[in-house]
């Protein structure tokens, strides 16, 4: 289960938004995010809720996918829609029952800033949902490359994530192995009380580790008999692309930045 | 017999935790294009030999030269290039997300051209015949896919030697005919020189020349026929004999000798079947 909430996001499919370089979707979002803030009234969310459908529009991907996605966050949305409402205390009355006021402040507030969240997990979410992770790993190490002047370990890194993205499934199937084996053994990983049932977790987690240990040493060995030995000097079999259409999403995000300013109250 | 591909000479190595040689006085010699199979029982020194050819630990006296180059700190890489190793865990040695990631990460490390690398990658995952199989995940492939691919990584390369380490151990004995049926086509077609490894003496069978290691020396040296004539002897250094020669052991027991080694069940069958014209 873990391996689908890490992995198992991308969902293939053929559109424009799988198409772009990982860099430019990587540009993207963190622009996205300094962005949001621009937004303070109607106008200007609406500009940011009509750019961020319309990106969903282009991604392809099922309507359900992005829900499923939105799912786990979105009682913090909700949670946050109330906080702001019920504790901001400017504006007109709107409500009032005595001891308990909703303020307009607080309404308009609650709604911005839900919104704001919401339009961030959606937008972070169509990067992940269209992007494989090996891709953005490689994108990041791109876009980090220039770090390598400042003696940044960028290669180093992108490595490290790779190798942890690829062992993942290695190590769900050891955990399960693992459970099983000692389920056998007598060991209840599903009922019991809980402290018993955390107990049980450390039969699991030792022989996990052990040979996680075991695995990496021989990784090791496994790489440099293929002749590994750093960054240096090493060439990269996943050629990135960047193509019109990367930088015509960047000018459109910029075009969007520009109506937030004109708009902004 | 053509000059050597690879010469061990005099090599002896220890480990720092053990007080006993793990190789005492190794000579051997390999030729090009030949099938060689190391066999012996755990801890007889063939896995620490596999280790020194491919300098991943350094002999303690004696020499090692591959192919005209002698081991040395400074030679290692050169030396890398020449010998492609696979390991024995089919998942540790797996270093890419995908196939064609994991068989151009040899590539990559060698600094290969983008242009070539894509054709190396295809070229190699076709001799392996896992060429459909390009943008698949490790964990959806058997163990015996797996060794392929770290197979077709080797290749990818362009050795002039592939040993394997034990490289059939882990795996059902499906996988195991998969990548010795594998080994045995690139060493006829591709005259890609042969190391096995193993302690599983029905592999050894298919090889050319076997080397019977025991406690760190070589014990025997000879074909397939010959070393599996020792028998008894091999049963006490630890060996399990193939099916094959047990029988043909057993039947000479019973008095009916088959008058030849049969190496292979099919070789043992069509012995049996015809051998009661001749009786």
């Amino acid at each position: 289960m873990m391996e689908k909430m890490i992995i198992g996001r991308y969902v293939p499919a053929d559109s424009l938004l799988h198409r772009m370089d990982p860099r430019s979707k990587l540009i993207l979002v963190f622009l996205f995010v300094g962005v949001i803030f621009l937004a303070n009234n109607f106008w200007t969310y609406g500009i940011l809720l009509i750019y961020t459908l319309l990106m969903a529009g282009f991604s392809k991907i099922p309507p359900r996918f992005l829900i499923g996605g939105l799912k786990p966050v979105l009682w913090l949305v909700i949670f946050t829609f109330f906080l702001h409402l019920f504790l901001t205390r400017e504006g007109a009355v709107i409500f009032d029952l005595g001891w308990f006021k909703i303020y307009e402040e607080g309404l308009r507030q609650g709604i911005f800033i839900s919104m704001r969240f919401f339009l961030l997990i959606l937008i972070t979410s169509l990067l992940t949902l269209t992007t494989t992770p090996i891709e953005i790993t490689d994108g990041l190490e791109r876009l980090l490359g220039p770090l390598k002047k400042l003696k940044f370990p960028v290669h180093e890194l992108a490595l490290m994530m790779s190798i942890a993205l690829r062992f993942i499934p290695t190590l769900m199937q050891e955990t399960d192995k693992i459970m099983k084996a000692q389920t056998a053994r007598g060991v209840e990983y599903t009922s019991g009380p809980i402290k018993e049932r955390l107990k049980a977790v450390v039969p699991l987690l030792i022989p996990l580790f052990i040979s996680s240990f075991k695995r990496a040493e021989e990784l090791a060995v496994a790489m440099e008999a293929r002749g590994y030995k750093g960054g240096e000097g090493r060439t990269k079999y996943r050629q990135l692309s960047w193509s019109t259409v990367d930088t015509l999403m960047i000018l459109l995000l910029l075009a969007v930045t520009v109506l937030l300013i004109v708009f902004r109250g | 017999m053509e000059s050597p591909l690879v010469v061990i000479k005099d090599v002896s190595f220890q480990y720092d935790s053990q007080e006993s040689l793990a190789l005492n006085q190794i000579n051997m010699e390999v030729y090009e294009g030949e099938w060689l199979a190391i066999v012996g029982h755990n801890g007889s020194g063939k896995s620490t030999l596999a280790r020194l050819l491919n300098g991943l630990q350094f002999p303690k006296e004696g020499s090692i030269t591959v192919a005209g180059i002698t081991l040395a700190e400074e030679t290692i890489w050169d030396i890398r290039r020449q010998i492609g190793m696979v390991f024995q865990n089919p998942d540790n040695q797996f270093v890419g997300t995908t196939v064609q990631d994991d068989v151009a990460f040899g590539l990559e490390n060698n600094g290969i051209p983008v242009d070539v690398m894509s054709e190396r990658v295809v070229d190699a995952l076709k001799k392996v015949n896992m060429d459909s199989f390009l943008d698949q995940e490790p964990h959806h492939l058997s163990g015996g896919q797996k060794q392929r691919v770290a197979i077709a990584g080797v290749l990818a390369l362009k050795p002039s030697i592939i040993i394997l380490d034990e490289a059939t151990s882990m795996l059902d004995p499906r996988g195991r005919a998969e990548v010795i049926e594998t080994i045995m086509k690139l060493q006829k077609q591709d005259k890609i020189t042969v190391i096995s490894i193993t302690h599983d003496l029905e592999e050894a069978s298919r090889a050319d020349r076997i080397i019977v290691m025991n406690k760190g020396e070589v014990y025997r040296e000879g074909t397939p026929n010959e070393i599996f004539l020792m028998d008894e002897e091999l049963i006490k250094l630890g060996l399990d004999i193939p099916f094959p020669i047990k029988m043909s052991n057993k039947l000479r027991e019973k008095g009916i000798s088959l008058g030849q080694q049969y190496l292979t069940e099919e070789e043992l069958v069509a012995g049996l079947w015809t051998s009661h014209s001749k009786m």
